[in-house]
């Protein structure tokens, strides 16, 4: 894996809410087919991060590029037509729509409709969960089946790359095993991942290659397992002395 | 007893000409969190359309009301790109976008008055009108047609709405447009076929109302918009469904209340429920508590 391609590169980002400096010239990269994770306390920077990724807060300085575009002089809704999608923090879903209506919405781009069909099977396949609860309004449905439908409405639109946001957060240690293996699971099947977490001891378990963000800033980079055995993110970020 | 199922019906078709004018506030409303006070006068606009289409042109009634449909559209998106767009994305404060409304509002009234002076024109029979017999009662055939022609409309709202792309396009970014941008959904493109929408609705509106009273001037827009506006509150602004609702409630009210022998204060009435309303349930009967996002 040493030198295969870079798929998303962000180069000394800066990101202001007004004057509140949230993040501060960060740089990182994700290679194609890899899992990457950024690991940081709740208010390091994560959320915005990634929302500078895809748009939905402008940066006020530094690079984004996402194969070989810029994804800084790009409008958010054309950025997932690139191949890169957002599971966001807190799952989003459209509540008051089915199930169904969810995922249509992540194919909203797409116009090659009998592989569209296609991919609901394979997204059904794997989160066996929402089939059965196709025409339920997604409000209704649990935590742990929120989640799944916000990954499987993020692969309808056939990612390259999926973001994904805190996906463990308020669920259960079974639910967030669940979870993380599905994330494996679209891993394995080709969809680069860049994951955010504040469960750094799950996420580094995952994660081929890792980042620590603190107070908007990147602490420490490098193989998931060198930072998992690391003696200060043990004792910051796995409750270890 | 015939006398009050009359004043019902009545009531209908009146509620169901402010159920159309409150749906552009509402369904504009749940994407913008804009209340757009200028769209009261856009029925203005889509009654002077009719005017000009059908008694300075001479065209037939179907083409004026294509017309007047069209043009407010066009209308609509244009208020909307012009005075608006800037203000929702650069999230200025509600009490700026209110305050443009109330602006586009008075520049419509006054660009109308310019151009058709401020003396009422007479718009007579543009809809069919005779009394067409519905078990012991009377009813004049502008009525039925009002309540027809708005039922058919909010049947085809609704497949819009519910089935089509955009439909759910408006419906998702109306729930949460950050998530909707992410989906590949442009904001821009959905609150300006939104304003459209609203507008054409409003035209609807409009040729119903000039159905039933033949007389129109560059204010007529105010009272009405504002009841249409409070019919919306009613019903829950933001829901569809709340504003068809609300529209026929407060045409209910307006009537019975004549019917009571109370017309001079049918107003009051009115404004009465959105007091209520507001100190009661402030979300309206349909209406859900919104949270923002990003
Ligand atoms: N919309 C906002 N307005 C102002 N400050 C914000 C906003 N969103 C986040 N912040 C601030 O930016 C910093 C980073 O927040 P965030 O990216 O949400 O962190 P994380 O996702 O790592 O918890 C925090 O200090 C937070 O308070
Ligand atoms: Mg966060």
């Amino acid at each position: 894996m040493a030198e295969s391609n870079v798929m998303l590169s962000v180069k000394d980002l800066e990101v202001y809410y007004g004057s509140i400096h949230a993040i501060k010239k960060i740089s990182f990269d994700v290679r194609e087919g890899e899992i990457v994770t950024l690991i940081g306390a709740n208010g390091a920077g994560k959320t915005t991060t990634l929302h500078a990724i895809s748009g939905l807060v402008k940066a006020r300085s530094g690079e984004i590029s996402f194969c070989g575009s810029n994804l800084r002089a790009m409008e958010a809704h054309k950025i997932i037509r690139l191949g890169l999608a957002q599971v966001p923090e807190g799952r989003r879903i459209f509540a008051s729509m089915t199930v169904q209506e969810n995922l249509e919405m992540g194919a909203y781009i797409r116009s090659d409709r009998d592989k569209v069909l296609e991919d609901y099977e394979r997204v059904f396949e794997r989160l066996p969960r929402l089939k059965e609860r196709r025409r339920q309004i997604a409000g209704t449905l649990s935590g742990g089946e929120q989640q799944m439908l916000a990954i499987g409405r993020a692969l309808m639109s056939n990612p390259k790359m999926l973001l994904l946001d805190e996906p463990s957060m308020g669920l259960s240690p079974l639910l967030v095993n669940e979870i993380f293996s599905i994330i494996r699971d679209v891993n394995n099947s080709g969809v680069t991942v860049l994951l955010v977490e504040q469960n750094a001891k799950r996420a580094l378990e995952l994660a081929d290659r890792a980042y620590v963000l603190e107070t908007g800033s990147v602490s420490m980079s490098g193989l998931a397992s060198d930072l998992a055995a690391d003696e200060k993110v043990r004792a910051a970020y796995l409750g270890a002395g | 007893m015939v006398e009050f199922l009359t004043q019902i019906i009545n009531g209908l078709s009146q509620g169901s000409i402010f159920a159309l004018v409150a749906l552009g506030y509402s369904m504009v409303y749940g994407i913008t969190q804009l209340i757009n006070f200028a769209h009261g006068d856009i029925i203005m606009v889509g009654a002077y359309a009719t005017y000009v289409m059908l008694i300075l042109a001479g065209t037939p009634l179907w083409a004026a009301i294509l017309a007047a449909v069209l043009f407010c559209a066009i209308v609509g998106v244009v208020i909307e790109q012009v005075a608006y767009q800037r203000l929702l994305n650069k999230n200025a404060p509600r009490i700026s976008l209110l305050i443009t409304a109330i602006g586009v509002s008075m520049l419509l009234q006054n660009l109308f008055q310019i151009i058709f002076k401020s003396d009422a024109k007479s718009v007579s029979n543009v809809l069919p009108s005779f009394p067409i017999p519905v078990g012991p009662l009377e009813i004049s055939s502008v009525t039925l047609i009002t309540i027809a022609t708005s039922v058919v409309i909010m049947v085809l709202l609704q497949l819009l709405v519910k089935k089509t792309r955009i439909g759910k396009a408006m419906r998702a970014t109306s729930e949460d447009a950050g998530a909707a941008k992410l989906m590949g959904i442009s904001s821009r493109n959905t609150i300006a076929f939104t304003f459209a929408v609203g507008s054409g609705l409003a035209a609807v509106g409009a040729v119903l109302y000039v159905g039933a009273y033949p007389s129109i001037t560059p204010y007529m827009g105010s009272l009405l918009g504002l009841k249409a506006f409070v019919a919306a509150v009613l019903g829950g602004i933001g829901s569809i469904p709340g504003a068809m609702i609300g529209g026929l409630l407060i045409g209910l009210a307006e009537s019975l209340t004549k019917a009571a022998g109370w017309s001079q204060i049918t107003d009051a009435v009115v404004f009465g429920i959105l007091i209520l309303v507001l100190l009661l349930k402030p979300t309206g009967l349909l209406g859900r508590n919104v949270k923002e996002k990003v």
